[in-house]
């Protein structure tokens, strides 16, 4: 099975105090550590999983910066073939260029199927995997939490709201979202880095990609970004610990949540 | 010169740092309660390789350096100094098969390290041969077939849970010279002979094994002998020169684990209306503490860089050793200090740190040998 997975670097801001930038329309970037957006680790485990049961090629690709390659190496030491990185060549980008720059660096790809997480940590718009299915005219299935191969079709367990499963079959060539908790992401190992440092990591730039100016112009525009206001609304409980959680139960209860 | 960490070493930084965050940070309180760590935890680290980074990759092992071994147990000491210990223990004193064993040497006793099938360590200290290593006593008189073993080591580590450890023992007691009256040996835990008993009490590291060990007669064989016969003096001065320089990453780990408990305190902790990441007072702790860390981490790398290039320098690795164990005992006492009346207690992860770092003074070296040897270098002859 040919596989394209599709990852993004992204900020760790848990228990980070963000601050907003100068411009209004971003955070200060400086101090903030890096990492592997986090549906985008399980959908690399999914990649390499497929591919160790039932034999394959896997790809990862990201769009970025030669920072951004840190994910890349990452997917290769976990098992990946080979990598991608689309250049931005200094560009702004939106979802929607994204999703037209990685379909056109993967176009000829022999590809059974391709996965992304279901939304990036950062912006969280969900949009990327969704769209490039669309760009691809690959049937796609979002939210995915269970994947099981079959003949030229995948069974998908597709989460629905409100604790909802529905398992839905999905015809090859296809495109995944993949929700977190889908398998157990493997750690990384001395010895992945050190395979994957004698991989391919090819870097195309989005200008050569054969895109015009109006497919690169941007879709959508960040006009300002802020920090939520602080509410009132929090109620403050005091008192002996049993019966503060008998007043925490009873006001779950209240509120509709399955006590 | 360069004081960046190429893409391969900050991968593996990374690497071990998501290892430590999944694998250490939850047990690590209850592996200090109750004196104990899990096995499979070995296992694990030693199968994504972890383990001695150092051992050759025809031996089993990552096939890197000092520095990429530092990098990964400052990581894990960063979460949790016992586990960190223990992770660091099993190939302690590998060196000398890396350094002096023959090939057969290599290849029975260093795969088994780097998968984490087995454990060893490195049997030196003796109730009256602490700091004073050639006045070691226990015994390893020569007999037609081999050695017989006689006497008793104390702290040291996996004593009751290492497969087998190397001894430094007294073989030639007649010698003039003190320095060459003594030689290393390989002794597997499962001859007759050999008892071990585990050392409660311990102040910090708890979770890590600590045992006292008693020879009794016991028998080893002709290739028992690492290296070559009287020079075991010498051979240990050059597993000092190695292991000091990953033992200061165990104070840089310590220390910025005891800064980034200490930060996320002050950036939530509200007095007199306001956080205390506000006062100057703490502010300028955390500079410190800070500053400190990045000097210790620099002379850790350092060393590491030094003996990865094959120049050792006794000078410069005890200089980390003894700088970086001295910044884990100063950063973790403010780190504490910042916490108040809670860093007292265990259900604060500075408290487990506090107790741990002090033992870093202590072991693989006092901080006054390291300052014998730092200052007989810069001194020279007078």
């Amino acid at each position: 099975m040919d596989i394209i997975v599709c990852v993004k670097r992204v900020p760790f801001t848990q228990e980070v105090d963000l601050e907003i930038d100068k411009s209004g329309k971003s955070i200060v970037t400086d101090g903030l550590a890096y990492v592997i957006n986090d549906w985008d680790g399980y959908a690399v485990e999914e990649a390499i999983l497929l591919k160790e049961r039932i034999g394959g090629n896997v790809i990862a690709v990201t769009v970025g910066s030669e920072d951004d390659e840190e994910v890349l190496r990452r997917a290769l030491a976990m098992g990946a073939d080979r990598a991608i990185r689309i250049d931005t060549c200094g560009r702004s980008l939106d979802g929607l260029v994204v999703a037209k720059a990685v379909a056109a660096a993967i176009k000829g790809f022999p590809l059974d199927l391709v996965l992304t997480g279901v939304q990036a940590d950062d912006d969280n718009q969900a949009v990327v995997g969704i769209m490039l299915a669309e760009i691809m005219g690959l049937s796609h299935a979002a939210v995915v939490r269970g994947i099981e191969p079959e003949e030229g079709s995948l069974k998908v367990r597709v989460e629905l709201e409100g604790g909802i499963d529905e398992i839905r079959q999905v015809k090859l060539p296809a495109l995944l979202t993949i929700q977190s908790g889908i398998n157990e992401p493997r750690y990384v190992s001395v010895m992945g880095i050190r395979k994957a440092a004698k991989k391919e990591l090819k870097v195309i730039g989005i200008d050569e990609l054969g895109l015009s100016e109006a497919d690169l112009a941007l879709a959508t525009e960040i006009e300002e970004v802020y920090l939520p206001p602080e509410t009132g609304g929090a109620e403050m409980l005091s008192g002996d610990p049993s019966k503060l959680a008998r007043a925490v139960i009873e006001i779950m209860r209240r509120k509709g949540v399955a006590v | 010169m360069d004081f960046e960490l190429n893409k391969k070493q900050k991968d593996i930084q990374k690497a071990a740092r998501e290892f430590a965050q999944g694998e250490l940070k939850d047990i690590a309180r209850d592996c200090d309660l109750n004196e104990t760590f899990p096995p499979e935890l070995i296992r694990k680290a030693g199968e994504l390789g972890f383990l001695g980074a150092f051992i050759p990759e025809q031996y089993g092992g990552a096939g890197l350096g000092f520095l990429e071994h530092a990098i990964i147990l400052e990581e894990f000491w960063k979460v949790d100094p016992g586990l960190g210990q223990q992770l660091c223990s099993t190939t302690f004193g590998s060196e000398e098969f890396i350094l002096f064993g023959t090939e057969e040497q290599k290849q029975k006793y260093l795969p088994p390290l780097a998968s984490g099938e087995a454990m060893m360590g490195f049997a030196i200290t003796e109730p009256d041969a602490g700091s004073d290593t050639s006045s070691a006593s226990t015994s390893a008189q020569e007999t037609e077939h081999g050695y017989i073993m006689n006497g008793s080591k104390t702290m040291i580590g996996n004593g009751t849970v290492g497969r087998y450890l190397v001894v430094f023992a007294l073989s030639d007691p007649d010698n003039e010279s003190r320095a060459q009256r003594h030689s290393i040996f390989v002794v597997e835990t499962d001859t007759p002979g050999y008892e071990a008993t585990r050392l409660h009490g311990k102040m910090g590291l708890r979770a890590s094994d600590t045992a006292s060990i008693f020879f009794s007669g016991l028998k080893l064989p002709k290739e028992a002998l690492i290296g070559t016969r009287g020079k075991g003096f010498y051979q240990l001065m050059q597993f000092f020169d190695r292991s000091r320089a990953y033992v200061a990453a165990h104070g840089v780990g310590l220390a910025q684990g005891a800064m980034d408990l200490a930060i996320k305190h002050v950036k939530g902790r509200v007095q007199f209306g306001r956080k205390i990441a506000s006062f100057q007072a703490t502010q300028f702790k955390i500079a410190e503490m800070a500053t400190r860390i990045e000097l210790a981490r620099t002379l850790t790398h350092k060393a590491c860089s030094l003996l990865d290039k094959g120049k050792s320098d006794s000078k410069v690795t005890s200089m980390a050793k003894m700088n970086a164990a001295r910044t884990a005992v100063e950063v973790v006492d403010e780190a504490l200090q910042l916490h108040g009346g809670y860093g007292y207690f265990n259900d604060q992860d500075v408290e487990r740190f506090y107790r741990a770092a002090k033992v870093l003074e202590l072991y693989e070296g006092a901080k006054e040998i390291e300052k014998i040897i730092i200052g007989r270098h810069v001194l020279g002859r007078y």
